[in-house]
């Protein structure tokens, strides 16, 4: 009796899973829904960060986007720049031309606490663009970065943090030029630069050398000493802040060293271990260092 | 018991999340916007209800008639998660937008706890088969109501100062423990007031 109970038992459930592994398959057979199987590869070719910057939901739509529709550029991804395109291109079997340089994003102003003025202290929501509407942020300068991490947050690789000043930095290693941090920046210090370039000028206020000078101490204030020392750097004052043309490729060292306020800065920051291949790995190797 | 009896038994007076504390991992974690604490919803009201109806057959056809009931759990598991599986084919098939509204979901409702907790609460109370599917409906309608408070008190939430240690899923925790409180005012007492 026992014995019978164990098999009903057994039977009954064995049946029972083989009937809906085998109506399943018949089911997935029936109901199957074709798809292009382009989609899947250009799924797998493209990065699948799902960031955005191709203008489609995500990866997955851009890939069906690029498959259904004809007319849609196979050079929008820009995390994954020239390979990516390429691989597309391979696939789609088409000819694609990618030139551009990779941008990354970076923060235009080097102003905190102790070398800008404050209006106020600002205490309410940690967001850039909530603290812009009270009476445009707390600093004086209304052109600099608010230091509200709007940016950080936004950021789908993580690219953006507070480095040892307590000012935003974008690593631009990690940098994928989605372009995100620069949409959500509410006074648009946030700025994509060629991922070449050497140095930048970190400031966006288009305010006067005197105005400047009153509220921050690192701000560019259009003496125009720049174009004098690296006259082949590119630099370009207008509205009273310097620009940089990174189409020229001449030095600019000179105009790094002799700026007043020391607002040209260099992109990559200099650290003291040197021949190190990688800045965070020199930064590992000085913690180490301390450590010792 | 009358049909509103049921309704009324498994959104209110026994809300599966609030009450049962069944289906609490996509109650935390699907809740954090509006838009998708809905989706999460409606997928679970058609997933239950269908459920219900599914595992009540089986106990009536084959699992009473050979004395194997002991073996309900295993067997709703099977019945719930094949079924999970064609709902999605079908629904892929026939209609692609409601696939892309409920897609994601879909697959994750397999482990909704809630789900086979309705078949077995079903089945344990002798349900026939349209009252089984009622409760599972119901059930699911209770989830939905829930899931759809608790998100947007979470969408409120996220511009409040809340201390350190609590951001994010410990506040959501504390949050739903205060919603159950307040689901205790709908008891038995209640229900039998209102439908007698």
């Amino acid at each position: 009796m026992l014995f019978m109970k164990i098999l009903w038992a057994f039977l009954s459930v064995g049946l029972l899973g083989a009937i809906f592994g085998i109506g399943l398959y018949v089911a997935s057979r029936f109901f199957a829904v074709k798809k292009d199987e382009r989609i899947q590869q250009v799924v797998e070719a493209l990065p699948g960060l799902n960031c955005g910057a191709c203008g489609f939901a995500g990866c997955e739509s851009y890939a069906e986007a690029i498959v259904t529709a004809e007319d849609v550029a196979l050079d929008l991804c820009k995390p994954g720049g020239a390979d990516t395109a390429m691989k597309l291109g391979s696939i789609m079997g088409k000819e694609v031309e990618f030139s551009a340089e990779k941008l990354v994003a970076q923060v235009h102003c080097r102003g905190g606490k102790e070398t800008a003025e404050y209006k106020f202290d600002y205490e309410g929501i940690e967001d850039c663009n909530a603290a812009m509407l009270l009476y445009g942020g707390a600093k004086k300068c209304p052109f600099g970065c608010l230091g509200l991490g709007s940016c950080i947050k936004v950021c789908p690789v993580d690219a953006i943090d507070y480095d040892e000043d307590g000012l935003v930095w974008v690593d631009r290693d990690l940098c994928i030029s989605c372009g995100k941090c620069v949409d959500i920046c509410p006074t648009g210090v946030m700025k994509m630069i060629p991922y070449g370039a050497d140095v930048i000028v970190a400031c966006n206020s288009t305010d006067k050398g005197g105005v400047v000078r009153k509220y921050c101490k690192v701000g560019c204030i259009g003496c125009a000493k720049c174009t004098r020392s690296s006259p082949d750097g590119g630099f370009v004052i207008e509205n009273f802040l310097a620009h940089i043309d990174y189409s020229k490729k001449g030095e600019r060292s000179a105009a790094l060293a002799d700026c007043p306020t020391k607002c040209i800065i260099r992109t990559v920051k200099e650290v003291k271990i040197e021949e190190s291949a990688h800045p965070l790995e020199a930064v590992a190797a000085q913690d180490s260092h301390d450590a010792d | 018991m009358s049909y509103v009896g049921i309704i009324i038994t498994f959104v209110f007076v026994e809300n599966f999340i609030l009450t049962k504390f069944l289906g609490l991992c996509p109650f935390i974690g699907v809740s954090k916007n509006t838009e998708s604490a809905v989706g999460m919803g409606f997928a679970v009201t058609f997933v239950t209800s269908v459920a219900s109806l599914a595992t009540w057959a089986i106990q009536k056809l084959i699992l009473q008639p050979l004395g194997l009931a002991f073996l309900q759990t295993i067997t709703f598991i099977l019945v719930i998660a094949a079924l999970v599986q064609l709902l999605e084919m079908v629904i892929q098939k026939i209609s692609p937008s409601l696939y892309k509204a409920l897609g994601i979901y879909l697959p994750l409702i397999t482990t909704n706890c809630a789900v086979l907790g309705i078949a077995l609460i079903a089945v344990r109370s002798n349900y026939n088969a349209l009252e089984s599917f009622v409760a599972g409906f119901s059930a699911g309608l209770g989830f939905l109501l829930a899931i759809l408070l608790m998100s947007t008190i979470r969408e409120r939430m996220n511009t409040e100062w809340v201390p350190k240690p609590l951001r994010g899923v410990p506040i959501a925790f504390i949050t739903g423990g205060l919603m159950a409180l307040a689901f205790m005012a709908f008891d038995k007492a209640l229900l039998r007031n209102l439908i007698g």
